[in-house]
């Protein structure tokens, strides 16, 4: 990276028209992503057409910003409403919304908006520097590292969202078990689907998440065994970003360990955003002094976790540019639109022109800079959703889960499977099972099967060869340890306990 | 009415009737009316999904309406497949077909078969490509099957789910060669895109895929390109030998694209859009972006598309019977 690429990338950048896109993304952005259901894929997809008439840089900017936004939005209704807007976003979402139900919307929503976007920037800062260097790390990631890679974030997943492992780990079986639903991804026998070609398709995960999340807190409400928001939140309580230079430096270190794994999970093709945001939390869990706290409204997670996801969603696109590879179905399209501009990702483009790839990472820095005031807005206009009263919040809720599991294949059957995970998540949260973990299992579910057929069928059958490759033994190492950790740490508890007991 | 002469009331129904049916035609003259989904049955950022999706730009354009694209995968193909047979045949869901829904039937899997669709046009066809790592032993096809005949199973390929044309291309070719198909280790993917991540990361030995697919690994030194599983060189690809000159067999496996629409489909809608992607495969921006991502435009009509994957399903069984895929 020369100082003249920067400084053409910037010239380009500060552009009045590429400006104008991002800050037109933004907007479009933030209320997709604050629409429960509505997704940053949908929102990408639906912004195709208008790149027609735009310019190489302006249309990938547009794009860029409002997938940004998007992601950080959807933050919004999770910690209000209690419906994560992403995948992502679940691993938070109880922690955020217990801060809501403690009277601190404000102070939830002004964590996500300030440390996505410092997450964000950090990581985009990052990728400009080893941007390169990260994909050609992430290309030498083979079937075997990502399946320790998955089995790390359910194995995480299940120890850090709720108090009781063994619970976290029941929900987590239950969503890898539903993720097996349908037609088997190696030979195409249905699994599971009782004749019903619609179930053949897989049960996809954002009704379950609405479902599970949302409508089961409406259950909740109607048993009147639902914790409430304490008194209607002072004013005060909203003025947005208050208090949070206190935070970043009583937790410095949480932003910067959340803004690593983001930026270096979300380089691997494929889950690497989401599972970074997941990762993160538990990690946070993990090394913090005060981890009874997490799960009730603590700051501490859920600035790791928000800022690894913004940091991931920036790296997500290094695959994306340098090889063509695109991760997920945002890049793809996006590497569509710039085929369709005749600019071809790969290699080339960095040894040709690199300052268009350059100047993309800097619109991930414009875009996140412009989460600071529009989060703002954002902050000040959840007031008045705070406002409301509930008998007239919960019909509303009610219609955006239908409206969200409707949305996504247009089918009622996305409404049905809502409706019974909501059942369900109800039944399991009066008996303290997490529901965090389902949801992970749910999208973990495919990519962990995937890759360990993948795997056993280029060792041929020989469970070793998840440890022949130096990076997948690593891996495996450390899943091994954490699990061993965890069961003798148990153990030694119990006999103290029972030492206690007998002296 | 009727009291007034059986005659006139006949008149007045035929009359009647006739209405409703030019009603019922006229329809879909002003097809498409909304929103059309385009259902892709591979991956996001695979061959198939970003043809799919230049197309369906090109078609949005020409009629005014979004054209959005659905990737629906898994099953190899089969879910995504099958999704568009089953769509309401109401000129509203499109698809964009390849070679794997004319093999399903002979491996004895139930949800598609070629007569499930009404056929609209195909876009393109290139053939299957033998890719293998910069870093391998050997530096050609020669060397790589000499390899493989060596320990047919110590060689790892990928490429697409088992039985998927990708995995009969290679075995194809390993049993006109006399190795074993049956010995040979295919690693099942979703597509080319994962295999593609195997190969460069050092897990697998060969990913047969389009050369085109193949084109970004290779520019970056991570893949080599060393044959083309057919019987003619690409016009795309000149410097590429062929199968057939350099081990003289005769396997030509061609994969195609084409639009297909369910069974039953309006055959105004299946006319306008033929019409569209015959312009759209003579545009010279649909040609150049094409050509730039390694794919070759190869158009034809509906009529001639049905033939094609007519033949290469009855091709396609017999070649899986030899490789004891066939059920």
């Amino acid at each position: 990276m020369s100082a003249a690429t920067l400084a053409t990338s910037l010239s380009m950048v500060i552009e009045a028209h590429v400006l104008l896109a991002i800050l037109g993304g933004a907007v479009y952005g933030l209320f997709i992503g604050a629409l429960p259901g509505l997704t940053a894929t949908m929102a990408t997809a639906l912004l195709v057409p208008l790149t027609f008439y735009m310019a190489p840089l302006p249309s990938i900017a547009l794009i860029v910003a409002s997938t940004t936004m998007a992601i950080t939005a959807g933050d919004i209704p999770g910690a209000l409403l209690r419906i994560p807007g992403t995948p992502a976003s679940a691993a938070y979402t109880g922690e955020s919304h217990a801060m809501t139900l403690r009277g601190e919307a404000g102070r939830a929503l002004s964590i996500g908006f300030f440390f996505s976007a410092t997450g964000g920037m950090i990581g985009a800062a990052v990728l400009l520097l080893t941007g390169p260097l990260l994909a050609r790390v992430s290309l030498n990631f083979s079937s075997f590292e990502f399946f320790w890679l998955a089995v790390l974030g359910l194995l995480t997943c299940a120890l850090v969202s709720g108090s009781n492992p063994v619970k976290g780990g029941v929900s987590l079986a239950l969503g890898v078990l539903v993720s097996t639903v349908g037609l088997d991804i190696t030979t195409g026998q249905p699994r599971f689907t009782f004749g019903s070609m619609e179930l053949m398709g897989g049960v996809s995960f954002i009704p379950v998440m609405i479902g599970m999340f949302a409508f089961s807190e409406i259950l909740r409400g109607l048993s009147s065994d639902g914790a409430r928001p304490a008194a209607a939140p002072e004013t005060r309580s909203l003025r947005p970003y208050a208090g949070i230079p206190t935070l970043v430096l009583r937790y410095p270190l949480s932003l910067l360990r959340g803004t690593t794994i983001g930026a270096s999970l979300g380089a691997l093709p494929g889950v690497g955003g989401d599972l970074a945001a997941w990762i993160a939390y538990g990690v946070s869990a993990r090394f913090s002094k005060t981890p009874e706290k997490f799960g009730k409204g603590h700051e501490e997670g859920l600035i790791e976790a928000t800022s690894a996801n913004n940091a991931g969603l920036s790296s997500a696109w290094i695959p994306a540019l340098v090889f063509g590879i695109p991760g997920d179905a945002v890049t793809a399209i996006a590497v569509g639109v710039l085929y369709m501009k005749g600019v071809s990702p790969g290699p080339r483009l960095f040894a040709e022109n690199p300052s268009m790839p350059t100047a993309i990472i800097l619109c991930f820095f414009v875009a996140n800079l412009l989460l600071f005031p529009l989060g703002y807005l954002a902050i000040k206009g959840a007031r008045l959703v705070l406002m409301v009263p509930r008998n007239v919040i919960v019909p509303m809720i009610l219609v955006c889960c239908f409206l969200g599991s409707y949305a996504i294949n247009n089918t009622l059957f996305g409404v049905g499977i809502m409706l019974v995970a909501g059942l369900v998540g109800y039944v399991m949260e009066r008996n303290d099972f997490p529901i965090a973990p389902v949801i992970l299992g749910l999208v973990l579910g495919p990519v962990l099967e995937r890759n360990f057929i993948m795997s056993m069928q280029i060792a041929r059958g020989d469970l070793l060869g998840f440890f022949d490759r130096p990076v997948s033994a690593l891996l495996g190492a450390v899943v091994i340890a954490i699990l061993l950790f965890t069961v003798i740490s148990r153990i030694r508890n119990r006999s103290a306990r029972h030492l206690r007991r007998l002296s | 009415m009727f009291h007034q002469g059986s005659a006139r009331g006949c008149l007045a129904l035929c009359m009647a009737g006739a209405m409703v049916f030019a009603g019922a035609g006229s329809a879909f003259a002003d097809w498409p009316e909304k929103a059309v989904t385009v259902i892709v049955p591979w991956s996001a950022g695979g061959g198939t999904d970003a043809t799919a999706r230049a197309v369906a730009t090109e078609l949005e354009e020409i009629f005014g309406q979004p054209f959005n694209v659905v990737n629906r995968t898994g099953g190899g193909g089969l879910v995504g497949h099958s999704t568009i047979a089953t769509s309401p045949a109401d000129g509203y869901t499109l698809g964009v077909i390849t070679i794997e829904s004319t093999m399903f039937e002979a491996q004895g899997i139930p949800g598609v078969t070629p007569a499930d669709f009404a056929y609209i046009g195909r876009f393109n066809a290139d053939p299957i490509a033998i890719n293998i790592a910069a870093d391998a032993e050997y530096s050609d096809a020669a060397g790589l099957i000499d390899t493989v005949r060596a320990d047919p199973g110590a060689v790892a390929a990928s490429g697409a789910n088992r039985g998927g044309l990708s995995h009969l291309a290679w075995i194809g070719l390993l049993d006109r060669l006399d190795i074993d198909p049956t010995a040979a280790n295919w690693v099942a993917s979703d597509g080319s895109a994962p295999a593609l991540q195997q190969l460069a990361s050092g897990a697998i030995d060969v990913v047969s895929t389009s050369p085109a697919e193949a084109q970004s690994l290779v520019d970056a030194g991570q893949a080599r390109t060393v044959a083309l599983i057919s019987s003619e060189r690409s016009a795309l690809y000149p410097d590429l030998p062929t199968t057939t000159e350099l081990f003289d067999t005769d396997w030509s496996p061609l994969p195609f694209r084409g639009i297909a629409a369910p069974t039953g489909t309006p055959d105004e809608v299946v006319s306008k859009v033929e019409a569209a992607l015959k312009e759209i495969t003579e545009d010279s921006a649909f040609q150049d972006f094409m050509a730039a991502r390694g794919f070759s435009v190869a158009y034809q009509d509906a009529a001639t598309f049905e033939q094609t994957v007519t033949s290469a399903a009855e091709g396609f069984g017999s070649a899986m019977s030899s490789a004891g895929l066939a059920q």
